[in-house]
C-alpha cells in the first residue's frame, strides 16, 4: 500500500529510496551499517571511492535547499559520480513545462539517478512511477510527507552516540504538522525499536491521528522531554504565524523553545538534534544549539555517509560496498 | 411496437419487481406485464436473464464542452452515458465559457441532440463565472431550460451573496444545487483530514468543512424559502441536520456520489490520484453512515458525478492533480457490488439512481408507467468484463478499476424508445 512496494526490487533490495514507511528493519540496519563503512571516506586525504564512476546523478530541486542539496552533491561526488544540479523552481516549471516533460528530458540526457526535492507530498513517489526502469529515485524531501535520508542520518547519529534503540526515550518537538522530517523519523525510530517516542507541541502544530503512527502526543514541553535520551527540535517557519497557527515566535520560544534550563528535565546525557537550518531563539536557544549536548553539526557530517550508502545501495552496488 | 420479453422488470415508481414483458410504442411505455391493444404486430426481443429498469440519471456530469474538449466532448460523454445505462445526464456549468448565460446552453443542447445518445439537461451557474460575487441571470437561464442553478464546489465566501442567491433563486422558482464546503476550512486541503492525511503529509479537509456549511446553508434555506438540493455529501454527520430540516418542512433533498459509498480515504494508498475527489473520500464511519442514509431514504439520490479527465490531469503528485473520477462505465457494476454487499436492495438502488434524480431534475423518465417515455436500461447482472482503457466508453480513463474484472454490464439503453446504446 505504501511506497515500499515500488522502492524494493524482487529480492527486497533498494531500488528507489522514497519513504521510510513500510521498509523492513533489516534494510534500515543495512543502510546504517553501510553508512558506517562510508563514514571514514570523509576523513581521508582523497575523499573518493569509485563506486559510481561513470554514473550521472541529477539533483532535481523543485524547492530551495542548501544543506540537503550540498550533502547529496558531496555524497555523489565522493562516490565518483558525475553530478548535475538543477534548480528547477527557477527554470522549466516557470516556463510552463510539466513535471512529466521535465523528467522525460532528463531521462533523455541519460541520467542514472534522480535526487528529488519537491514542495508537494507524493512527488518522489510520482516520479519513481514515471521514470525508465534503469533510473533510481532518491527522495530529498516531498512536501510534508517524508525526508527519508534525514531520518536515516538521525538514526545513524543516535546509534553512534547511544549505541542502541531498544530502550530509548525520544521526543520530537515543534512543528510536527508541517514536517516531513518528523514523519520519516517516526517511521524510522519506531521500526528500529524505539519504545517511547513522543511528539511535543501545541495542538495547532500536531496533526490529527498521529498517534496511529506509534507516538504519544504531549502539548507541554517539560512533560514531553522528561527523561528523554534524545530531543529532536524541528524548525519553525515564519508562515505558521501568518496562518494563525501560532501567535508569535516570541511566545513559541517561551512555551516550546529548547533552553538549557528545560533540557535539565531530560536524561543527564541527553543529546539534542535538529535537522537545520536552526532558528536561534525560536525553537532552540543558542546556549543549547552550541552546547555540549548538541550534535547538530555531527548530523550534517553523518548525512554525507548516509547519503552515500543510500545512493550506492540504490544503484545496485551493495555487493561491492564491503570490498571498498 | 416493440415487445421486450422475459426480463426481470424493476420499476421503483410502481413497486414492480418480477419477470415481465414490456411493450413500447411511439417512444413511450405502452404496457408492462399485460399486452396492450395491437400488441400482435410487435417486434420481439428476448431479454431472458437480464434486468430491465428505468434509465439512470446523473445530477452532475462534467461534460467538458465547451472549453475542455481535450478531456471529453458532449458527444463522447453522451454516448458513454448511454453505454453506462444513463438516459439523462445533467451538465454542470463549469465549462469555458461558464454556463451563466443562455447562449452556452443552446450550444450544449444542440450538441447533445446531434449525439443522439443520452439526453442532456443543464444546470446554470448561480453566480457569474462561478466567482461567487455577482448573481447570474437566473430567469434567463430558466427560460433557456436550465433545471437548476449551482456554484458547484466553488464555495461562496461571502455569506450575504449566498443568502441573496438563495432568495433570488426562490423567486425564480429554481432549485439550488449546493455543494456544502466551508471555504476557509477546505481551501488548502486535498484529502480528508485524519490519520491518512497525517501519514501522507497531504493537507487535510476536516469533516467540519462540510458539516458547518450544511448548517449554514440550512439556516439560509429556512430564511429564504429556497428549494435546495445538497450534492455529494461526504460526511455522515451531514445527514441528520438535512433530514431534520426536511421534517421541519424545508424543501431540501440530498445526494451522495457512488464513489463515496464504495471507497474511503484509505483507498488513496500511496498517492493514487484516481481517488483524488472533491469533496474528499472520508473514513469508514462516513461511508457506513452514508450507506445507511441511502437505505433509510434520508439520502434519496446516488449520483455518478462523472468527471472525465485527460491523462495529464492525473499525472502529477497527488495535490497537483485535478479531482474527479470518470464514473459512467463502472457505475452499474459498482452499484451492483453495493447491493451484493448488502448496502441496500436492487430496487432501492434503481430508485436512487433513476427515479429520484429524474424527479429532482424535473424530467419525465425514471419510471416505467404507461405513457412515460421509454427511457430505459437493460443490463446483464452476471456479465463479467475486464476494465481496460479500451473497454471504457468515456474519453476519461481516470477510473480506479483499471485492470480489474467487474460483474454487471449494460447491454442496451433506450431513449424515447430508440436504442441509444446496444452492445
Amino acid at each position: 500500500m505504501a511506497a515500499a512496494d515500488i522502492q524494493l526490487d524482487a529480492h527486497g533490495r533498494l531500488r528507489h529510496f522514497l519513504a521510510i514507511e513500510g521498509l523492513p528493519r533489516e534494510l534500515l540496519i543495512r543502510i546504517l551499517d553501510n553508512a558506517e563503512r562510508f563514514a571514514p571516506v570523509g576523513d581521508r586525504a582523497v575523499k573518493k571511492v569509485p563506486l559510481l564512476r561513470g554514473k550521472t546523478v541529477a539533483n532535481l530541486f523543485f524547492e530551495p535547499s542548501t544543506r540537503t542539496r550540498t550533502t547529496f552533491d558531496l555524497a555523489a561526488k565522493r562516490l565518483s559520480a558525475d553530478v548535475l544540479n538543477l534548480n528547477i523552481e527557477a527554470s522549466s516549471t516557470k516556463k510552463g513545462e510539466s513535471l512529466a516533460d521535465t523528467l522525460r528530458n532528463l531521462e533523455a540526457m541519460q541520467c542514472d539517478m534522480f535526487v528529488v526535492r519537491h514542495h508537494v507530498s507524493g512527488a518522489a513517489d510520482f516520479i519513481a512511477r514515471q521514470v525508465a526502469p534503469h533510473i533510481s529515485v532518491i527522495n530529498g524531501g516531498d512536501g510534508r510527507h517524508e525526508h527519508p535520508t534525514q531520518a536515516m542520518l538521525d538514526a545513524f547519529t543516535i546509534r553512534r552516540l547511544k549505541r542502541r534503540f531498544h530502550d530509548l526515550r525520544i521526543a520530537i518537538v515543534g512543528d510536527v504538522a508541517h514536517s516531513r522530517v518528523a514523519r520519516s523519523n517516526i517511521h524510522a525510530l519506531r521500526t528500529l525499536g524505539v519504545p517511547d517516542l513522543r511528539v511535543v507541541g501545541p495542538q495547532t502544530l500536531i496533526p490529527p491521528g498521529i498517534a496511529a503512527m506509534g507516538v504519544t502526543v504531549c502539548d507541554d514541553l517539560e512533560e514531553g522531554i522528561a527523561g528523554c535520551d534524545v530531543v529532536i527540535a524541528l524548525r519553525l517557519q515564519q508562515e505558521r504565524m501568518q496562518s494563525a497557527l501560532l501567535p508569535s515566535a516570541h511566545e513559541y520560544f517561551r512555551e516550546y523553545g529548547l533552553t538549557a534550563q528545560r533540557l535539565k528535565g531530560a536524561a543527564k546525557d541527553a543529546i539534542v538534534m535538529h535537522p537545520g537550518p536552526i532558528n536561534r531563539g525560536v525553537e532552540i536557544d543558542s546556549e543549547v544549539a552550541d552546547g555540549a549536548q548538541s550534535v547538530i553539526l555531527q548530523q550534517v557530517t553523518f548525512g554525507i555517509a548516509v547519503r552515500m550508502a543510500v545512493m550506492a545501495m540504490a544503484m545496485g552496488s551493495q555487493a561491492r560496498i564491503g570490498a571498498s | 411496437m416493440l415487445r421486450l420479453r422475459d426480463a426481470r422488470v424493476i420499476d421503483p415508481a410502481s413497486g414492480h419487481d418480477g419477470i415481465a414483458d414490456v411493450w413500447i410504442d411511439g417512444g413511450c411505455i405502452a404496457a408492462v406485464g399485460r399486452a396492450p391493444r395491437g400488441a400482435g404486430k410487435a417486434r420481439e426481443l428476448s431479454l431472458a436473464g437480464q434486468v430491465l429498469c428505468p434509465g439512470f440519471a446523473d445530477p452532475g456530469s462534467h461534460l467538458r464542452e465547451p472549453g475542455y474538449e481535450h478531456k471529453a466532448t458532449i458527444a463522447s460523454e453522451a454516448r458513454a452515458a448511454a453505454a453506462g445505462g444513463f438516459t439523462t445526464v445533467c451538465c454542470t456549468p463549469d465549462t469555458q465559457p461558464v454556463l451563466d448565460n443562455p447562449s452556452v446552453i443552446e450550444h450544449i443542447t444542440q450538441r447533445a441532440v446531434a449525439a443522439g445518445a443520452a439526453q442532456v439537461v443543464c444546470l446554470g451557474a448561480l453566480t457569474v463565472d462561478l466567482d461567487g460575487e455577482v448573481l447570474a441571470e437566473m430567469h434567463a437561464l430558466k427560460a433557456a431550460g436550465c433545471v437548476g442553478v449551482t456554484n458547484l464546489g466553488r464555495a461562496i465566501k461571502d455569506t450575504a451573496v449566498l443568502k441573496h442567491a438563495l432568495a433570488y433563486a426562490a423567486s425564480a422558482e429554481l432549485v439550488v444545487f449546493l455543494h456544502p464546503e466551508d471555504y476557509w476550512l477546505a481551501r488548502q486541503g486535498n484529502m480528508h483530514e485524519g490519520a491518512v492525511s497525517t501519514r501522507l503529509g497531504v493537507p487535510g479537509i476536516p469533516h467540519a468543512a462540510e458539516v458547518i456549511a450544511v448548517h449554514r446553508d440550512l439556516t439560509l434555506i429556512g430564511e429564504t424559502g429556497a428549494r435546495a438540493h445538497f450534492c455529494r455529501l461526504s460526511a455522515a454527520d451531514s445527514v441528520k441536520p438535512i433530514a431534520d430540516a426536511r421534517k421541519r418542512g424545508l424543501q431540501v433533498t440530498a445526494d451522495v456520489d457512488l464513489a463515496h459509498l464504495c471507497f474511503t480515504v484509505e483507498d488513496i494508498g500511496a498517492f493514487d490520484a484516481n481517488f483524488h475527489l472533491r469533496p474528499p473520500l472520508r473514513d469508514a464511519r462516513d461511508r457506513a453512515g452514508l450507506r445507511r442514509a441511502v437505505k433509510a431514504g434520508q439520502i434519496e439520490i446516488v449520483g455518478a458525478y462523472h468527471e472525465p479527465h485527460d491523462l495529464d490531469a492525473k499525472a502529477a503528485p497527488f495535490g497537483l492533480t485535478d479531482p474527479g473520477m470518470s464514473t459512467y462505465d463502472c457505475f452499474l457494476p459498482a452499484l451492483l457490488a453495493l447491493v451484493a454487499d448488502g448496502a441496500f436492495d436492487l430496487p432501492s438502488a434503481i430508485a436512487a439512481a433513476s427515479t429520484a434524480p429524474h424527479r429532482l431534475l424535473g424530467q419525465p423518465g425514471g419510471t416505467l408507467e404507461v405513457g412515460a417515455p421509454a427511457d430505459l436500461c437493460v443490463f446483464d447482472p452476471q456479465a463479467r468484463w475486464a476494465v481496460t482503457s479500451a473497454s471504457l466508453a468515456s474519453a476519461g480513463k481516470n477510473v480506479p478499476y483499471l485492470g480489474e474484472t467487474l460483474t454487471g454490464r449494460v447491454t442496451m439503453t433506450l431513449v424515447g424508445g430508440r436504442p441509444a446504446f446496444r452492445r
